[in-house]
């Protein structure tokens, strides 16, 4: 009987082998870094309809978050400000700007100007603002250095995996409640212990956890409600 | 006693034509068919012309397949709520469907594997399409639950992979194992039917006479050349996957019971599942390899091969497991009864059992699915009792008849379990009856054409007998056979093929058919 596969063939199952194993590896590994928020959400900073800086206003002006996000300590939600907001002091300053043409068009016609939204929980997510900043976790956690932003991108990847981290180990960003709004808190500010030594954020965010009873579900209706 | 007849039976130089009559009708293959007229016959089933009746067969089903894949397009691109479930019956016909299937596969591994191991050698012209039957109903089997999840696309979510929840799936939870078990027996039977066919396949290569046939069956046969060593590692191969196979049997339908019996639902928590499920799905099983072996037997030719014997020994085995299934209806009740908890007693008097005729007994009103209780009831318990008789084991008419019942009675019983149970629990407030969408009913029905277009492919491409094993029986294969008309003393051992204990008295050339 003639061989029907010529001899080069022999060779073929092993070459088909290696090569079905190289791309399973590389598909998962692919898929497991385009595919998850790491990759999908963070860095997402879309133009945004007035060419709003939160660097000048918080480092160079020095306003708090709550200033314009006035209801994040009461709401779930975190408000966006209302231009009359900005008009407290636009009304007086850089009239003219023509970076601030929107602003003024909304201001006369009633419309709110459109952000462009950055940050969203699915809608089969509860998420609270108010029950997160009222024990100590602070807006540099789930949202970056906003204050050095120039442009706000989305700056954590905000996924599941990334919440439930927190809530295993809330030791690891708690901080006073008076600093949650300062977004260059670091735990050495809060200076040396009665041994002397600084405190790490470990044993800040320990005692917090204590003295706030500060236990975040973990279970599905949790968040899942 | 058979064996004792023959045993006893007088020297061959002295036989009585009788005896030899009623011995050469126990060999495993009739008309002294030898190895040549094997080869023949089965590979010649693949290289012949496709005969009218396949096409004839096959058209129906794929047009039925072709609407059940349909169906599946239409749910997942609209939803799950195309189909009957709602509050309270979440689980419905989808989930009857998938454990109807899922059972019917068990025939096919009881046979390959157990039948194997304590040497059957019957199984031997039956166990390539039972695998293979099982190789199908499981495919028909997986597509429910995966689109009972809604979002077909997160089905994934059911292995434990990595993922950017961070969360695991809930390992205390019987629906994980049956995605493992479920997958673990559909991997294992498609290699143990693969390494089976590999001899045949080969078998087919070096028959082929086209260029194109002869390259797939030479891929697909490995390289096999029949040396010693290649028999020497396939026998091992062969007998690991069968140990492997062995214990799949009973766990897949054990957890498949455990994800209604570790629930709380009246009906649904009861211990006498696991053995119910296992026997009910060798029940439904061997009903379902009988329900395709009789026509393909019928029309491929194949009666020397899948003999009247091999009939006769599956439907005492429908005979003994529709007997447990019936004891486990019948104990079910009693329990509902015995334990005097009010909620089991309406899961059965009151959702099951009571119908207009049981009046007399019950003075309850009627149950709302009593129709479908006592479906199950005569199609699963009453009517395989008839093959306490040889002639209904013998007509093939009447045993195919009793197979359709039982096809029909297994899933009315998944339905009866399922729907009745959920339908009227604990809270009168919540209850409701259930009624099935045109799409469940095609996605159901559907799948029978799915798996006979499955089964006619196979028939068509594969050799549907296990030509190797069956030659392997042959009284030929025994290294002491002498063949007829050579010097055969009365006192030599004559394989018949169904192991030591039975010898064959050499029939004499002239009674050869």
């Amino acid at each position: 009987m003639a061989n029907i596969f010529p001899k080069w063939t022999n060779h073929l199952p092993i070459q088909i082998l290696v090569a079905g194993g190289v791309l399973f590896i590389s598909v998962i590994a692919g898929m497991t870094y385009y595919f998850t928020p790491k990759y999908t959400r963070v860095g997402y900073q879309p133009v945004q309809p007035v060419p709003f800086s939160h660097s000048i206003h918080v480092n160079q002006l020095g306003l708090d978050c709550r200033y314009c996000h006035s209801q994040v300590e009461n709401a779930a939600h975190s408000n966006l400000p209302t231009t009359q907001t900005c008009m407290n002091c636009h009304s007086q300053i850089k009239l003219n700007s023509p970076r601030l043409a929107t602003v003024r068009d909304s201001w006369k016609t009633g419309q709110p100007i459109a952000w462009v939204r950055i940050h969203e929980a699915p809608d089969y997510v509860y998420f609270n603002h108010s029950a997160h900043v009222n024990r100590g976790v602070s807006c540099v956690s789930c949202h970056g250095q906003i204050n050095n932003m120039a442009v706000v991108w989305h700056h954590e990847p905000q996924s599941m995996d990334w919440c439930l981290t927190c809530h295993r180990a809330p030791e690891n960003h708690l901080r006073p409640v008076n600093q949650v709004t300062n977004l260059n808190w670091k735990p050495e500010d809060e200076g040396p212990g009665k041994d002397g030594k600084l405190r790490t954020q470990q044993e800040i965010g320990e005692q917090l956890k204590v003295a706030w009873n500060v236990n975040p579900p973990v279970t599905c209706a949790g968040c899942h409600r | 006693m058979a064996d004792t007849a023959i045993e006893t039976a007088p020297p061959a130089a002295q036989f009585d034509p009788e005896m030899v009559r009623q011995v050469t009708k126990l060999p495993l293959v009739t008309n002294n068919r030898d190895f040549h007229w094997v080869t023949e016959k089965v590979s010649g089933i693949v290289e012949m012309k496709t005969p009218g009746w396949w096409w004839i067969a096959f058209f129906p089903a794929a047009v039925l397949a072709g609407c059940c894949i349909g169906g599946f397009v239409y749910l997942i691109s609209t939803g799950v709520g195309v189909w009957g479930q709602n509050s309270p019956v979440m689980w419905a016909w989808d989930i009857t469907n998938f454990v109807f299937w899922i059972g019917i596969g068990h025939a096919g591994t009881l046979i390959s594997a157990i039948l194997f191991l304590t040497r059957q050698k019957w199984r031997t012209s039956i166990n390539r399409a039972a695998e293979a039957m099982t190789l199908f109903a499981v495919i028909c089997a997986g597509l429910y639950p995966g689109l009972h999840v809604g979002r077909l696309w997160m089905a994934w979510y059911l292995v434990p992979v990595g993922n950017a929840n961070a969360i695991w799936q809930n390992f205390r939870s019987p629906l994980l194992w049956d995605v493992f078990a479920v997958g673990t027996y559909f991997t294992v039977s498609v290699i143990f039917w693969y390494v089976g066919l590999i001899p045949d396949l080969a078998t087919i290569r070096d028959r082929a006479t086209n260029k194109v046939k002869k390259f797939i069956y030479a891929l697909l046969a490995l390289g096999w050349r029949g040396g010693n060593r290649h028999w020497r590692n396939y026998e091992k191969a062969y007998l690991i996957l069968a140990g492997i196979s062995t214990p799949l049997v009973l766990s897949v339908h054990t957890i498949v019971s455990f994800d209604f019996a570790t629930s709380i639902v009246p009906g649904w928590h009861t211990t006498i599942f696991p053995p119910y499920f296992v026997a009910g799905a060798i029940f439904g099983g061997f009903a379902m390899v009988l329900t395709l072996m009789l026509p393909a037997r019928h029309l491929l030719g194949l009666q020397d091969l899948v003999t009247k014997k091999h009939v006769d020994v599956m439907t005492k085995i429908i005979l003994l497991t529709g007997s447990i299934v019936g004891y486990a209806y019948i104990m079910e009740f009693f329990i509902a009864w015995y334990s005097q908890n009010p909620f089991e007693q309406w899961a059965f008097l009151r959702n099951r059992v009571s119908a207009p005729f049981t009046k007399w007994m019950f003075d309850v009103p009627n149950a709302p699915y009593w129709w479908a209780y006592w479906a199950m009831m005569s199609c699963n318990v009453i009517s395989p009792q008839v093959f306490w008789f040889r002639y209904c084991r013998q007509n093939l008419w009447i045993v195919f008849t009793i197979c359709m019942c039982v096809n029909a009675g297994m899933w009315f019983e998944r339905f009866v379990i399922i729907v009745t149970s959920i339908a009227n629990d604990f809270l009168p407030g919540s209850w409701g009856m259930y009624a099935p969408t045109w799409v469940d009913i095609i996605t159901f029905t559907g799948s029978f054409g799915l798996f006979l277009s499955l089964f006619l492919l196979f028939c068509r491409f594969l050799p549907m007998i296990a030509m190797s094993e069956v030659k392997g029986v042959l009284p030929a294969a025994d290294p002491h056979f002498h063949p007829p008309g050579h010097d055969a003393p009365g006192g030599d051992d004559h394989s018949t093929g169904l192991g030591a204990g039975v010898r064959m008295i050499t029939p004499a050339p002239s009674t050869g058919h």
